[in-house]
């Protein structure tokens, strides 16, 4: 039987000790009438081969198209030695480390990735993890209401530049507690928070300032105005940062030029080792500074010794998760990323802060060059001015839909259609380009639009697609 | 020693990352990066080492039996991991066009199918991603479903005093109060105690059957009866679905909503963590509530499900849709075992659980509910032991890791004194069980003949007993040295 070691033997001598003569008989203060129906849906159990077989097919179907879609999530080289190590058993079948003894690879790990990411961040504090870039802002939103000792509003500051599945996932999240999203507008020609429309918020009552930076559009904020702004009006200061970009952009404890530095810092760690992989596994990070360490939600890992006086790693704080809190505790979470977060710390300590720095850069760079290939298309065009990291919009001369499946039937994915979240962006698109996409690649990319772009000017009519 | 201590200036993994820097002249210089962060400056191979050391001072399911309650640690599958990693699974883009996803989007789809059938629920959404976010996710959908009948006075659910702190926290961030009410000395719910609490504010209920003291809640149909009846609704947490896989099925018992563990039950990893997956499914009534996105098909295509198509949704509760590699484990798993394996996964956990609960009981330890058959795990109390040789749960949880086993869960359900919660899973086999068996008679002989050695546990593992008041009075969260 797959994955069940029993012999006809030992189940004939695992019954007579229990003293039932059949396995059936185990079920019996089930009320018959509840028991089920045997399964509908399930089909039959497949081999290994045979399921092998069937992934492969399916792997197969979806392609391998070339990729500069960011939004979000991007496109990295990993180490092979990540995941080789990542999925080790010893890591991958064990659990959250509650006997600390038996757990101490697991915790020292933790230890070192805490003191990584509080590096990366200029932050203080780290816990180990929680689900995603954006249900970590939404815990992130939590702990600003519950810590904010000068303020007791339930209302948060948001600009529009925040990433729209970022917004939608926050108000998901907190709107049961009667926590309010407040949007700030965007400059239309920076594609940055608008700090005339910020300023009308000035003296108001807000719990915090969400911060992205880079934000959606890729564009770098005034993240140094954006925090005194927060802090001069009684508000903390969260950070939602691109990990990555932070090894060559200011960090989060950096920011402010009265010297404050962001209260709380969150992301995605995706970029940190995490392949794709259809937008999840993927993790949460949060660093804080260290007086509202105990507001922190999740799982925290402290150094201390044993009864020798021997360094060793442990669970810590505790009292604030849900195993003893209760109804008390800051958040609800239990199972993290735990797995996502061995691949960063791994990830991180193989490419270290010069490494981290060149992967971000060699972004940048294609970026900057794909989006001055593209824009010098004709029927498409830059549309924000401020400066950017890794990510940019481009305005086509064509609904973007239509064009990105023309160019997703040539197997590229050109983008993310900016028109349902950003109306007012006309027919806008969002790309990005890695480390890993080439010049080639890139020429690829440009020598497809500027033909379907040609078509369209000279047809007049949408590029029918090749699926269906 | 950490990796930092390891670290010298200049050293560097060089393989890893692209050789050159390109300039960031476009980048104002006040907006830069002063210096690059101070990572650790490791070679590859020390980085390899290292980890690979750090992996050795594991307890994991690949090395040790590993019998925590509640958590279901089951053999993972080889397979379910080396298959989610094919490159063309590995590499989709999240906002891939559904032009390039069908493979994935079947798979996910049939995973939703193949889950309502176990469940017996009318429609799933995979997207939350874990047990506690399905559990978010639920008593959402309950407070969204009051709120759409104008019903704005139901401020309360129902909690026994045996539930997971998961599911008092998770009430309270849906906004709700949480009522507790005990659990009877056979291991049930206190119905009378139910029928009181009951009324117009009651929103809802979060049970777990088989229970958290490992016993199937046998009036479970009386209590869905009681609470529908006051207008509530009934929350599953479906934590342990092993035990009645194929066997009975929580829509079936009257449940309206239910989350799944498929890190626990589908036997996804745990990873030292996590991540994990805890799709939700809900009753006829719950369906237009359910988080996006999901996965449509129309007998043709699988698409995807968003708020434009489901106007009345919670919404999202992750940036795109939850753990999708998790899921994929999940469903290649549900092809491995196929429909037969799934009532095998149930038939085996309770045998297993069952025989190493009538065993220990032999050799002279106490159930705490000797009446009851077990689920898929069971409690021992070592409230005896404890007063008669002042050897406690937590001296023989550590003693157990000198004898090679990781713990039981310990100290929960904290009704229960001195307890462990013991779950087998059905991928042990016998030897395992018995070895455990004659580990526990051993460590109580030790605690009679020398009971400092249990007290002082562990001897043989990488560090002694921990200080965790120190840990958090004198917070150390990271390192402050500096290299080299
Ligand atoms: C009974 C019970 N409910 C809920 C949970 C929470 O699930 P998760 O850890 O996946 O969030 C757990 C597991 O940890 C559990 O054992």
């Amino acid at each position: 039987m797959p994955f069940i070691p029993h012999t006809e033997e030992d189940v004939r001598q695992m019954l007579a000790v229990i003293g039932v003569d059949s396995i059936d008989a185990l079920f019996d203060e089930i009320p018959p009438t509840l028991r089920a129906k045997p399964l509908e849906r399930v089909p039959e159990g497949l081999s290994e081969m045979q399921v092998a077989a069937l992934m492969q097919a399916r792997a197969r179907t979806d392609g391998q198209p070339l990729c500069f879609i960011g939004a979000g999530a991007y496109d990295h080289h990993i180490p092979a030695a990540v995941w080789q190590i990542a999925t080790r058993g010893e890591f991958y079948s064990a659990y959250t480390p509650y006997q600390a003894e038996a757990s101490q690879g697991t915790l020292q790990l933790l230890y070192e990735y805490q003191s990584m990411m509080t590096s990366l961040m200029a932050m203080d504090v780290s816990n180990a993890s929680l689900y995603d870039g954006a249900s970590g802002l939404a815990e992130a939103v939590l702990m600003a209401v519950r810590a904010n000792r000068k303020s007791k509003s339930r209302r948060i500051l948001v600009p529009r530049t925040l990433h729209p599945a970022y917004r939608r996932t926050v108000r998901t999240i907190v709107g049961n507690q009667k926590i309010e999203l407040v949007e700030v507008a965007f400059d239309a020609s920076s594609g940055r928070t608008d700090l005339a429309a910020l300023q009308a918020h000035a003296g108001k009552d807000f719990a915090a300032l969400v911060i992205p930076q880079p934000n959606f559009f890729g564009a770098l904020e005034d993240v140094d105005a954006l925090t005194d702004f927060a802090h001069a009006n009684g508000m903390l200061a969260i950070a939602v940062v691109n990990p990555l970009a932070m090894a060559v952009l200011k960090p989060p404890g950096d920011w402010g030029d009265a010297g404050g530095g962001a209260d709380i810092a969150c992301g995605e760690g995706q970029p940190l080792g995490a392949p794709l992989s259809s937008g999840g596994p993927y993790f949460g990070f949060m660093c804080a500074k260290q007086d509202l360490v105990r507001q922190m939600p999740g799982r925290i890992i402290g150094k201390t010794v044993d009864v020798e006086g021997k360094p060793g790693f442990a669970l810590t704080l505790q009292a604030r998760e849900q195993h003893i809190r209760r109804s008390k505790a800051t958040s609800n979470i239990c199972t993290n990323q735990g797995l996502l977060v061995t691949a960063a710390t791994i990830h991180m300590a193989l490419l270290g802060g010069e490494g981290l720095a060149n992967v971000a850069a060699t972004c940048h760079a294609n970026t900057v060059d794909l989006l001055a290939r593209l824009g010098g298309i004709d029927g498409v065009e830059r549309v924000f001015d401020a400066p950017l990291f890794h990510e940019g919009v481009l305005r086509l001369a064509a609904p973007a839909a239509d064009v990105l499946r023309s160019l997703a039937a040539h197997n590229v994915l050109g983008g993310y259609d900016l028109s349902a979240d950003f109306p007012e962006l006309g027919n806008a698109m969002l790309v990005c380009a890695t480390e890993l996409r080439t010049s080639d690649d890139i020429d690829e990319y440009a020598g497809k639009l500027t033909r379907i772009m040609a078509a369209r000017t000279q047809a007049k009519c949408p590029v029918e697609p090749k699926f269906k | 020693m950490l990796i930092h201590e390891q670290s010298r200036p200049g050293r560097r993994a060089f393989a890893q990352a692209p050789k050159d820097r390109p300039a960031l002249d476009d980048i104002p210089v006040e907006m830069q990066r002063r210096a690059p962060p101070a990572l650790p400056e490791v070679s590859e191979m020390q980085t390899v080492r290292h980890y690979t050391r750090l992996s050795r001072k594991n307890f994991s399911i690949d090395t040790e039996f590993y019998p925590l309650g509640s958590c279901t640690m089951k053999y993972n599958p080889r397979a379910c991991n080396s298959l989610a990693m094919l490159p063309g699974l590995l590499g989709r883009h999240p906002l891939a066009p559904d032009t390039h996803s069908q493979g994935f989007l079947a798979c996910m789809y049939e995973l939703q199918e193949m889950l309502k059938d176990v469940t017996g629920m009318k429609r799933v959404s995979l997207v939350p991603a874990a047990g506690a976010q399905g559990e978010f996710a639920g008593v959402a959908m309950i407070r969204a479903y009051h709120d759409a009948r104008g019903d704005g006075a139901r401020t309360e659910i129902i909690v026994p005093d045996a539930a997971h702190g998961t599911n008092p926290a998770t009430a309270v961030m849906c906004g709700y109060k949480v009522r507790e009410i005990p659990t009877l000395d056979d291991g049930d719910v206190d119905v009378d105690a139910l029928k009181v609490a009951l009324g117009p504010q009651t929103a809802g209920i979060m049970l777990t059957n088989p229970s958290t003291v490992g016993v199937f809640e046998r009036r479970i149909t009386e209590i869905a009866r009681l609470v529908h009846e006051a207008g509530g609704l009934l929350y599953y947490d479906g934590a342990n679905l092993n035990a009645i896989l194929g066997k009975v099925r929580p829509g079936d018992m009257g449940f309206d909503v239910i989350h799944m563990n498929l890190h626990k039950t589908f036997s996804t990893p745990h990873g030292g963590g996590g991540p994990g997956a805890g799709p939700v499914g809900v009753s006829e009534r719950l369906v237009p509530f359910l988080p996006v996105p999901m996965v449509g098909f129309d007998g043709h295509d699988y698409h995807w499900l968003t708020e434009q198509d489901c106007p009345q949704t919670i919404g999202k509760l992750s940036t795109f849709a939850g753990n999708a590699g998790v899921l994929l484990r999940a469903y290649i798993y549900a092809r491995l075992l196929g429909r037969e394996g799934m009532v095998r996964v149930a038939e085996y956990a309770t045998l297993n659980a069952n025989y190493l609960a009538r065993r220990l009981a032999d050799a002279g330890f106490d159930l705490a509910y000797p009446g009851r058959r077990a689920t898929h795990e069971f409690i021992v109390t070592l409230k005896r032991e404890a007063r008669e040789l002042g050897v406690t749960a937590m001296d023989f949880a550590k003693r157990l890791l000198d004898h090679g086993f990781h713990a039981p869960t310990t100290y929960f359900p904290l009704l229960v004194p001195e307890c462990f919660l013991i779950e087998p899973t059905e991928t042990e086999a016998m030897d395992v069980l018995d070895g455990f068996v004659a580990a526990m008679v051993a460590i109580k002989a030790e605690a009679q003949s020398s009971p400092e050695l249990v007290k002082t546990a562990p001897h043989t593992l990488p560090v002694r007993r921990l200080d965790d008041v120190r840990a958090a009075r004198e917070l150390d969260l990271r390192w402050t040295g500096s290299a080299g």
